[in-house]
């Protein structure tokens, strides 16, 4: 386990490098700087404005001042949030992010597991097929379908909840909802194969022979070895709801770090969107460490050192 | 086991392409899709000239109408035509979708050949790249490059094929691979046969069957992204629109006009159902090893 971390930890740094690198070519290539409004500075404020940004300096100086801030946590001050610092806008925003991709997370789990056993539990019945049709139809509406729609039954329609912002305890359904669903659906589908895969084993046989109820066949032996895929799904899914958290940020008016990276993209906020490229590739590399860790500690056969 | 190998042998009798068609044709759900899939494109490339609306006359005295005999989508709050506006924002939405695959299969098809072929110390560093950029999600790194090369419907699907082609790259790297230490690979290079030669006249024919279905795999997932892309206001640019700009504004007066987002969405979603199931349809038709 140590050797993971470490040969991951490893691994990390030249991704960091490459993708840091990256960016700041790429936005530097650009045409065009941030301070290029539609109407013109005066050019001797746009000088200053540069000078103070250190956008005057000779590219490498800027490049190699880039890596040095980043290395002591700086990610340096935001072009269009005058007076804010990046990292202080991404610890601001990264809270509400977490706490919308945490609950879409726990949605998506509890209707993905329990659907995908009972559709699996199915297998052959018209029941089957009708739950996995609902399950595709999840997987093919997209997010900013979806959201719009559930604004439109739930909120237009019933009145339960408001349409947009995340003041007040039940401003988290729709979004997570609207997040979590696509997972949920996937998952089931996930959970299914898995299931009706182990079913099969010996060992299952062996558990029903030795006289255990259906119920604990199914959760305690079944379970367990059929729920391998979607843990290993849980990497690319948290790569997913972050992508994700953009277009629902954006629905539902929510002041999530999604929204910043839209907005600093659209803005030209240099800095915020480099801040929040390595931000989030941090953020991915960790989880799929986390992901790594839960399935070896699930499986000891996934142990190699 | 004994049947698997009399079919495989039964298979091989016929060519590869007549026998994946076949198999293709037999696929209730991917035949579905396809017809579906031919169904929008020659809608929305031959729907609008027959309609007596412009996707851009705009009345303003009209404004927004529910869908009637006369505009049979209704119309927006310019008194625009939703049906024609859909149908050319599809246009633009399949259009972005080829040409940006287009862009990710000669990018990703010529990466993962290299890489590939030459294997080694240049090998390793061509892959280390393609993981460096995968460590982020597809739409972070297209966002980013709309900021590099603008925001209009030339660069948008520039922009995606410059992310898209990673997939295609790996796979093609894999499969070229294992290509290179067949016999007549070497045979070739044996009688004298440059590189480039090899590559394009004995490992590019070999990779049509896996570059096919991951093209066709490809094209939804394009679209997805520039809708995506889109519907945050970074991509397609008014007066153009798209299928995401379309359910963007849609979104917006739902709950006055929820024809705007319906109808859009609804042709969004059966293009990319129909897409998939025809990519789906595809794999198991040209690789029968991978079928479950």
């Amino acid at each position: 386990m140590f050797n993971l971390i470490t040969r991951r930890l490893l691994q990390a740094i030249p991704t960091l490098w490459l993708i840091a690198t990256l960016t700041f070519v790429l936005l530097h290539l650009a045409p065009g700087g941030p301070f290029d409004d539609e109407k013109p500075l005066p050019p001797e404020v746009k000088a200053e404005i540069e000078a103070h940004y250190g956008l005057d300096l000779p590219l490498y100086q800027q490049y190699f001042r880039f890596l040095g801030n980043i290395l002591q946590g700086d990610l340096g001050p935001s072009y269009k949030y005058t007076g804010w610092k990046v990292d202080e806008i991404i610890w601001q925003s990264i809270p509400i992010s977490l706490e919308l991709g945490g609950i879409a997370l726990i949605i998506a789990i509890s209707i993905g597991i329990p659907l995908g056993i009972i559709a699996a539990l199915q297998h052959g019945k018209p029941s089957e097929t009708v739950l996995m049709g609902v399950a595709m139809l999840g997987i093919c509406l997209p997010t900013f379908v979806l959201g719009p729609l559930l604004i439109l039954v739930f909120s237009s329609g019933l009145g339960w909840v408001n349409p947009l912002g995340w003041s007040v305890p039940s401003d988290r359904f729709l979004p997570s909802l609207t997040l979590g669903l696509f997972y949920g659906a996937y998952i089931a589908r996930l959970t299914r194969s898995g299931m009706l895969d182990t079913m099969h084993n010996d060992y299952i046989r062996t558990a029903r022979a030795k006289g255990l109820s259906e119920r604990l066949v199914v959760l305690r032996h079944g379970l367990r070895n059929a729920l391998y895929p979607v843990v290993a799904y849980l990497g690319p899914a948290v790569a997913g709801l972050i992508s994700g958290s953009f277009i629902v940020e954006t629905i539902f008016f929510i002041p999530g770090l999604g929204m910043f990276f839209v907005n600093s993209a659209f803005n030209r906020d240099y800095t915020l969107v480099m801040g929040t490229v390595l931000f989030y590739a941090v953020l991915i590399i960790f989880f799929n460490l986390l992901v790594d860790l839960i399935q070896q500690w699930m499986n000891p056969r996934t142990r190699n050192d | 086991m004994t049947k698997g190998k009399r079919e495989q042998a039964a298979s091989q009798a016929r060519s590869l392409g007549s026998d994946a068609w076949e198999r293709l044709c037999q696929n209730r759900m991917a035949k579905l899709g396809g017809l579906i899939f031919a169904a929008v494109c020659l809608l929305c490339l031959i729907g609008p000239l027959f309609s007596p609306h412009s996707y851009e006359t705009t009345n303003l005295a009209y404004g927004a109408q529910p869908p009637s005999a006369h505009h049979w989508f209704g119309t927006d709050d310019l008194g625009r035509d939703v049906l024609v506006r859909t149908l050319v924002g599809g246009r633009i939405s399949i259009g972005v979708g080829f040409a940006a695959t287009i862009v990710a299969l000669l990018i990703g098809v010529t990466y993962g050949m290299i890489a590939g072929y030459t294997g080694g110390r240049t090998e390793s560093l061509m892959m280390r790249f393609v993981d460096a950029l995968y460590a982020l999600p597809f739409t972070i790194i297209v966002i980013l490059l709309t900021v590099w090369i603008g925001r209009s419907v030339l660069l948008i699907f520039l922009a995606i094929g410059l992310v898209e082609w990673l997939t295609m790259a790996r796979i093609v790297r894999g499969q070229t691979k294992a290509l290179r230490k067949l016999n007549f690979i070497d045979a070739a290079r044996v009688s004298g046969v440059s590189h480039s030669l090899i590559l394009l006249r004995h490992i590019l024919p070999n990779l049509i069957g896996p570059v096919i279905v991951y093209t066709t795999l490809t094209i939804p997932s394009v679209i997805l992204l520039e809708s995506v892309i889109s519907f945050l206001g970074l991509g397609v640019q008014p007066p153009m629109s798209s299928w995401g700009t379309l359910i963007h504004s849609g979104s917006l007066k739902l709950d006055i006009y929820p024809w705007l987002l319906i109808f859009p969405g609804l042709f969004f979603s059966l293009t990319i159902f129909a897409l998939n199931f025809m990519g789906d349809g595809l794999r198991d038709a040209l690789d029968p090893r991978d079928t479950k």
